[in-house]
């Protein structure tokens, strides 16, 4: 992490050598944005590495030892996490992974089909319909999880996998991007040409509208995949089986084990920073999608 | 307060909160015998309960055919909102642990059931003042005891002796020391007013002989800003003032270092104290020692309690009497109670065993104090009564605004005790219950 954040940060402060070589002649360094970015960087990545050095210090370096001084009991710290009641704490993970994985998938798929709906065809209440849902991005999906809470339980459906993924499926701000992005970037003429080819309403739209949202469409996936990772109060709601928890909720029963026991940090900060690495790798991954959306646009425009 | 009374005020209070829903979904109680296996889920954040309940599922619990689940929770004021909004759908567990400030809420809610036909018997393994916060004063129990936090003074006996300090008896010795040791060591303070955990001041008013809530016929009535709490709040904010003591929150890095360096030399805390001391100040493991909170006047002996949680049967359960029966074992049966001191780190609110099993040793961080387990359980002995109420959480959020601004810029905290009275008053008015004035 701290290697990522040096990487990203050395290039801005000079001027960047990889520009050098586009560039013909060297540019003087615009100081007054370097230096804002690096303060914005600074304040984005300090917190960061405060876990890293944190969950290298035993329990008694904690709070005790220099802020940044890294410590000697990361891999005490890693095998105590792993120890912890048999290793919930990778349960708690891939409960994670899977309410984010499926969740954020399914989510892109409805936003697909919905957003290219409002987009493509011309219906009756399509607009209101549509001024709905940009009611629903506007609110907060926390005033939501009591409601739906009770709602699951009429369906008996509360402590369930189920419970967890349902709710954060259907995501007004991805169906919105997913109807903005499917206006700029399917074409009327192309779907026009498909009916006269004859091909059905479904083909039309998988094979070929689909696959020009698909940068649109990634950027629901993480959306949804990075809320529903770091999404605390509806799993809280619903689940009081603590196999089932997120990490979210999971880190959170270690600091609050009530008065008698001291809370678990070093076990929290461990567990903190590991769990930052999928949504690392996953923003890596998909970067590449990223950049092709931004290519695209810049091609047509 | 008469049974009746009390009962006709939570009637009102359920029915203006939560309208007819809460009361249609209780109406379907089954007291049918029971004929098959009973399992129970039971809500906790005790460590280590799962282990605890074990000994029940393989013992007295085979035997009855009653087997009970742990679903391990956060524990906190939020664990309320969960079980309000569980019940409210009539999903809440069988079982629920709950901090004795929180059974007025969860009872004017009417989601804890009346158990004293099952486990009245058990009375007798309670001081009066711990049951007496289980049964709300009145003729039904709505939980059974299972730890406690009697408060007590820690203090790091070497630096008080290097200091030549004597260990305070009285609040004002306690004054006298702070500030005899600001003259000896100007940049060491005996201790920190902190507005970061309410609990640590509810106690200090308790054993000020405060009763923030008590009830006046069918209306509640609000005591926080009254004469006993405000000798408590303007004895800190004096010391705060001149600058005796120090302002700083506690359980922040700052605070485990000052502890852990010696810059604050002294604690005012509970009987778990022990455990926190460990994380926060591990390199002074043996210096510290633990005595009785000082006191108001010379000749009392009383404390205050700071923490403590009970078990409780929702009315959502489906066998209360199972459940009940399984709520008893666990807080005062002897081999439960040894498991839970040692699973779990709890100090019993069974007086039996305080001295027994588990705690014949001294924590090892007092491990120096043979005495620690017997002196803590002196001091249980001598907690006062408390008076919680049903929106003891506003009243706590309320305290940490007022009196963390009050300790912050070292203003008046008589000012901080009737912003958090009116607070609570309003919070009491709005929720539909009837305050006198």
């Amino acid at each position: 992490m701290s290697s990522l954040a040096l990487r990203e940060s050395a290039p801005a402060a000079d001027t960047t050598p990889g520009a050098a070589q586009g560039f013909p002649r060297r540019r003087r360094t615009a100081l007054v944005p370097t230096v804002t970015l690096l303060l914005g960087a600074v304040y984005c990545l300090l917190p960061v590495a405060w876990v890293v050095i944190a969950s290298t210090k035993s329990g008694s370096e904690l709070f005790s030892t220099f802020t940044f001084l890294p410590g000697s009991g990361f891999t005490e710290n890693l095998s105590d996490l792993n120890a912890y009641r048999d290793g919930v704490y990778w349960q708690w993970m891939g409960n994670s992974a899977l309410y984010a994985v499926a969740g954020a998938l399914l989510s892109a798929a409805v936003s697909a089909c919905a957003g290219y709906a409002l987009a493509v065809y011309r219906f009756r209440g399509r607009e209101a319909m549509f001024n709905v849902l940009l009611a629903g991005v506007l609110m907060p999906p926390v005033i939501l999880a009591v409601p739906q809470y009770l709602l699951l339980a009429q369906a008996g459906l509360t402590d369930s996998y189920l419970s967890v993924l349902l709710p954060q499926i259907l995501s007004p701000y991805g169906v919105y991007l997913a109807r903005v992005y499917a206006a700029a970037a399917v074409p009327a003429d192309v779907v026009e040409a498909g009916r006269m080819d004859g091909a059905s309403e479904w083909r039309i739209f998988t094979r070929i509208a689909l696959p020009m949202m698909v940068p649109g469409l990634v950027t629901v996936f993480l959306f949804q995949f990075v809320a529903i990772w770091n999404n605390f109060l509806l799993p809280y709601i619903m689940l009081s089986d603590d196999e089932k928890f997120p990490i979210t909720l999971g880190l959170y029963t270690l600091l609050e084990q009530g008065a008698n026991t001291p809370a678990l940090y070093t076990l929290v900060v461990t567990g903190a920073f590991l769990a930052v690495f999928p949504l690392v790798a996953l923003f890596l991954v998909v970067q590449r999608f990223w950049s092709l959306d931004l290519l695209s646009g810049a091609v047509k425009s | 307060m008469p049974h009746t009374k009390h009962r006709r005020l939570v009637a009102t209070a359920v029915a203006v909160t939560l309208g007819a829903t809460a009361l249609a979904a209780c109406g379907s109680e089954d007291d049918e015998a029971r004929s098959g296996p009973v399992s129970l889920t039971y809500w906790t954040w005790a460590p280590g309960m799962d282990k605890v309940v074990d000994l029940w599922n393989k013992g007295p619990g085979k035997k009855e055919r009653i087997s009970v689940t742990v679903k391990k929770q956060a524990s906190g004021d939020t664990l309320v909102t969960k079980i309000l909004t569980a019940h409210k759908a009539g999903e809440a567990p069988d079982l629920v642990q709950a901090e004795y400030q929180a059974l007025p809420t969860l009872v004017s809610n009417d989601a804890l059931a009346d158990i004293s036909g099952e486990v009245g018997d058990a009375k007798a393994a309670f001081t009066e003042g711990v049951w007496q916060q289980t049964t709300l004063g009145t003729d039904a129990v709505y939980a059974v005891p299972q730890d406690i936090g009697p408060m007590m003074f820690y203090y790091r006996a070497d630096l008080f002796e290097k200091y030549g300090l004597d260990v305070p008896a009285t609040w004002d010795e306690f004054a006298e020391t702070a500030r005899a040791l600001k003259k000896k060591a100007p940049e060491v303070d005996l201790t920190t007013f902190s507005a970061n955990d309410s609990g640590l001041f509810a106690g200090l008013a308790q054993q000020a002989g405060a009763k923030w809530w008590t009830t006046e016929g069918e209306k509640w009535k609000v005591g926080i800003d009254d004469a006993a709490t405000r000798k408590v709040a303007e004895f800190w904010g004096g010391l705060v003032k001149e600058g005796a003591i120090d302002n700083q929150p506690m359980y922040t890095p700052a605070w485990n270092k000052a502890l852990n360096t010696g810059k604050q030399i002294a604690w005012v805390s509970a009987v778990w104290a022990p455990g926190t001391l460990t994380t926060a100040a591990p390199d002074t493991a043996g210096k510290w020692a633990m005595a009785p909170l000082p006191q108001w006047s010379g000749g009392e002996n009383v404390t205050g309690s700071w923490g403590g949680s009970s078990t409780g049967v929702t009315t959502d359960s489906d066998d209360k009497e199972a459940a009940a029966k399984f709520a008893a074992w666990l807080n005062t049966d002897a081999e439960a109670l040894n498991a839970l001191a040692e699973e779990s780190g709890v100090y019993p609110a069974a007086t039996a065993a305080q001295t027994s099993g588990a705690f014949a040793e001294p924590p090892e961080y007092f491990s120096h104090q043979k005495d620690f387990w017997s002196k803590a359980a002196e001091v249980a002995a001598t907690t006062a009564p408390s008076a919680w109420g049903p929106n003891v959480n506003v009243a706590y959020t309320a305290f940490k605004d007022a009196f963390g601004a009050a300790a912050k810029n070292k203003s008046d905290f008589t000012a901080a005790l009737a912003a958090m009275q009116d607070a609570t008053v309003a919070d009491l008015e709005k929720q539909g219950f009837e305050v006198a004035r």
